[in-house]
Parts: C-alpha cells; structure tokens; sequence
C-alpha cells in the first residue's frame, strides 16, 4: 500500500543548527492498516507525515503509494490520494467560507467535477446526509460561516472534508489534542467509523498511550528519525501503557520524553 | 443642482466599478492587493481605444479585456512561479505598463476618439429621437456591470470560484484540498484584471479620448470605494455583496460631485480618495484598540 524505503531528511544542513530529522526509514504500511504512532519530542513524527503528505522534499529513498513512485509528486497532486488532519482544528477549513461551502469545494474535488461545476441539489442532500452523521446538529446549519464553529465542530467537518474523497491514505496528525477530552472522544469515535466504514488506510500519530494502543491494529514508536519499535497483532492486543512504556527504555535506552504525553 | 451632474456622476460611478468588482475578486476574494491595477486600468484603455479607432467598435472591448488579462496573469506568474513579493509584482508591472501602454497608442500619450465609432455612439444612433439618448453611457456601462455581477455571483460559487476563495482565507486548506495556489492565484488576477481592463476600455470609449495618466490613483479610488460599499453592506449573499461594489462607487461618484459643488479643486480628487481609504482599513483596528484605551484611562483616574 505504502512504501518508505530509506527515506532520509537532513534540516539546515552544514551548519550549526544540522537536524537529521529522518535517517533511512523504512516502513511498509499494509492496505487497511490503522496505525498508531508514539514518541517523543522532536523524534521526527510529523516530519515522516510532511514527508508522506510531499510537503518535505526528501534528501534521498522513495516513496511508493499503491505501487506508483510519488517522491517528487507535488503536495496537491499527492493530496487527491492522501488525507491530512493537523492539531490545529483552524488550520483543514476557510474562517469566511459558510460549511456548505467548505464540504462543497471538498466534495466537488473529491468527485473529479470540472473547474466550473456546481453542486446540485442531489449534491446538497449527499453533503447534508453526510453533515448528519457527526451527530452535532451542522446539518441545519449549512449557512453559517465556518468560523463560529467550535474547535471540535472544525475537526470534525475536517475530518468529512479530508474522507469524503475517500482517500488511499489518511494522515492524523494528534488531530484531537487541542480539544477538550469529551470533544477529543466524540471526534476520535468518528474517525473511527469513518474509516472502517471507507476502509481507509490510516496513520495517526498521538501522545496518548492509550488510545496508542486502543486505536488501530498496528503502535510504532519513533525516536531520532527513526522506527524503534513496532509492535501489532497478538503481541501488541497483550500490551498494557506500561509494557509500552518499557519497550520505549528497552529498545532507545531512555525514558520516553514527550511533554504533552498522556499515560493513562 | 441639476440632474446632468447626477447623470454624469452615475454614468462615471459605473464604469468605475467595474474597476471595483475587479478589486472585489482580488483583494477580498483573493487577498491579493493588486498594485498593477492603474497601468492594466490604462492599458484596456489603450487597447480599446487603438482597435475602436481602427475601426472595430465591437472587438475593441474584448480585445482591452484579453490584454487585461495577460497583464494579470505576469502580475500573477511574478508571484506564484518567481519568487517575486506579491505587492511588488504588481509595483513591476505597473512601471513596465506604463513604456507598454505608450507604444500600444503609437508613442503617443493622448487619443482622440472624438469621430471614432463605439459602442457608445452605436447605441447613441439607435437610440436618436428617444427619450433614452441621452443615457446611453449609463445604459451600456450598467449591462457591463450587471454581466459582472452575475458572472461573479455565479462563478464565485464554481468549484474554481470556491478555491480561489479558499486561497484567499486558508491557503494551506488549499493545498490539502489537492488544488494549487499559484493556480488559483493566476485564474483570479487574469479575471480580475480583465475587469479592470474593460472598466479603462468604457471609460475613455466613453469620454472620446483618453491619456496616459487616465488610470492614475484608481487603485486607491476603487479601494475607496469597495470600502464604502462593504461597510454598507456587510453580509449578504455573494450578488449582494458584489452589488455593494457597484453602489460604492457610485456613493463615491456622488460624493465628490458634491465636494466640486463646495468649490473643492478637482485635483483634490486623490487625496480625497486616500483619507477614505486611511479611514475605512484603520477604524476597525482603532476600534479594536479602544478598550484598552478606556481601561488605562480608567486605571489612572482609579490610581489617581
């Protein structure tokens, strides 16, 4: 499904400030993967997601989405494949756009429409329809400017916008960490569902060991750029927070350091 | 007060915004602040002038609209594709129009459309003997700005329309989105200045001449007057709103005949324009600012 095959990233390069942010990576994800991604501070997470997502070009290795080579394909040509969520529930909606509006320029890309289409009113009802099973009430509020959402709200109209194509790959970038736990949970329940419901390939990194291994059917952790642990199937259903915590010491020889980890 | 000047002032306040809707697109929509509107408002003049005097009335105003676009659309390129600040693409442009525009009118820097056939004096026969005959600026101007508006309230709503929208407000959502910037970018600032291009193209076709300085201050003008129209409608749907464009300029239009009738000097047109301009962008952030203006006059009058 996806390839990483010695992916490597070095940031300012030559001088004081040299981050090998990624150093020979390698990962294949399976088709209908759910994986979970952990680890601390500066280990290089988001960087594998902006190197995946094509908004990082890589210094070496490939990058094979569905069997088709796409390290040097641009962002937004990659994107109609792959499927981004960032922490910021701001950052994936226009402000001044009503929702309609929003899911509409999403849904319309999703479905190859041409440059001058508009949605009908068949395409209205699919996006009401859609808008209803968040289950917040939005689906009478089609005219309201995105802005005065609340942050979960967002999150979740950009979780819509970014499946609605049903995308090969979604990236999850601690897409419930700026929400309060009961929104956090209530988003995480319909990422859930929407992605078993599409069978979308899935990648999402998070600071909460629990849900780290709760969610999904595959934990990596990374450190220093790279994978230092992957655990999935019988081996990890076993695992409690703390088993993982002392794989974390076993395998990089440090306790895990993340200051926005959550252990319970 | 008679009612020529009310006439005069409505035909000018149209024409005028079609230069405004053009800001519409790129400065609201888009969030571009398009610095090569006063040689692109010159340069439809000048072509629609050149091919109106060649002896095609009708072709002159597609002509000066293409040629709007291509200036928009280096205006564009500068800045999506080269790396060039997007305020000082349009600075380049406009320098560069200015040689480009005086070579379209034959190295000359005033035209004379005075026996020259328009669309203007094409109507004005058609019309000869009417009541109507002497509106016939008002009332090709006003099918040129209704176009626009419907065209805008129509295309704004496209997918394309959406994405350019959604490049203005969160460009990033539009990379997300598998739609490119610089592409939106483009499309916008080539439909934007083919406006203003047309809005150059009426405006000397319908004064029978026109000079090099024709489009001189009328990015500030048009911002004035897009600023005056948003602040009388606010909300509404994208027609309404694009419609307020239209009204703006013609409250401008209105304004200053009043200003002349005070014995205002012409020339104060454009300084005029500039205090608006100064008004409208500032009170907002003034506004914002006030609070905290009254809580440190409060605290010294509590400590004092």
């Amino acid at each position: 499904m996806l390839k990483l095959i010695n992916i490597s990233k070095t940031f300012n390069e030559g001088t004081a400030d040299e981050k090998r942010a990624v150093e020979n990576l390698n990962l294949t994800v399976e088709d209908g993967d759910f994986i979970t991604i952990i680890g601390s501070n500066g280990a290089g997470k988001s960087t594998l997601f902006n190197i995946i997502a094509g908004n990082i070009l890589t210094d070496s290795g490939s990058i094979i989405l569905d069997g088709k080579d796409i390290t040097f394909e641009k962002e937004h040509v990659r994107s109609r494949k792959i499927g981004r969520l960032f922490q910021d529930p701001m950052s994936g909606t226009c402000p001044d756009l009503t929702i309609e509006e929003n899911l509409s320029l999403a849904y319309l890309q999703s479905q190859g429409r041409a440059l001058f289409s508009r949605i009908s009113r068949k395409d209205r009802n699919i996006i009401k329809d859609k808008l209803a099973l968040l289950d917040m009430g939005l689906e009478d509020r089609m005219n309201s400017p995105m802005s005065t959402l609340s942050g979960g709200q967002r999150q979740a109209i950009t979780l819509l916008m970014a499946t609605i194509s049903k995308p090969q790959l979604l990236l999850l970038d601690e897409h419930t960490a700026a929400l309060d736990p009961a929104t956090a949970d209530k988003v995480l329940s319909l990422t859930r569902k929407i992605v078993e419901e599409n069978h979308i390939t899935t990648l999402m990194i998070t600071h909460n060991m629990h849900q780290a291994l709760e969610m999904g059917n595959r934990t990596l952790m990374m450190k220093d750029g790279n994978i230092v642990f992957d655990c999935k199937g019988e081996e990890r259903n076993n695992y409690t927070v703390n088993d993982l915590l002392s794989r974390f010491k076993e395998n990089t020889g440090s306790e895990i350091d993340n200051d926005r980890m959550l252990l319970d | 007060m008679n009612l020529s000047l009310f006439v005069t002032a409505t035909e000018l306040g149209l024409i005028l915004s079609l230069t405004v809707l053009s800001l519409f697109l790129s400065y609201t929509m888009l969030n571009v602040c398009d610095l090569s509107t006063d040689g692109c408002f010159t340069l439809g003049a000048a072509v629609g002038a050149m091919v109106a005097i060649s002896g095609h009335p009708y072709l002159s105003i597609p002509a000066a609209m293409l040629a709007g676009s291509f200036s928009g659309f280096v205006t564009a390129l500068l800045q999506t594709k080269m790396g060039i600040n997007s305020l000082l693409a349009g600075i380049i442009v406009n320098t560069g129009l200015y040689s480009v525009n005086i070579a379209i009118m034959g190295g000359s820097s005033l035209l004379n459309l005075n026996k020259t056939e328009t669309v203007f004096s094409i109507l004005k026969d058609i019309l000869k003997d009417t009541v109507l005959s002497s509106y016939c600026t008002i009332i090709v101007s006003l099918i040129a700005v209704i176009i626009v508006i419907v065209f805008l309230s129509f295309f704004l709503k496209t997918k394309l329309g959406l994405a350019i929208r959604a490049t203005g407000n969160n460009p990033s959502m539009v990379k997300t989105s598998s739609i490119s910037p610089a592409f939106t970018t483009i499309v916008g600032l080539c439909i934007s200045n083919s406006f203003t291009a047309l809005s150059g193209c009426l405006l000397a076709e319908a004064q029978k001449s026109m000079s090099i300085d024709i489009g001189g201050g009328m990015l500030t003008v048009a911002l004035a007057s897009l600023l005056i129209g948003t602040t009388i409608i606010r909300k509404g749907s994208l027609s309404l709103r694009a419609s307020s464009c239209a009204i703006g300029a013609i409250i401008f239009r209105l304004a200053y005949m009043f200003a002349l009738r005070l014995k205002m000097p012409a020339y104060m047109l454009r300084l005029v324009s500039s205090i608006i301009v100064i008004i409208a962008i500032c009170l907002p952030y003034l506004k914002s600012k006030y609070p905290e203006f009254k809580r440190r006059l409060n605290h010294k009058k509590e400590v004092a």
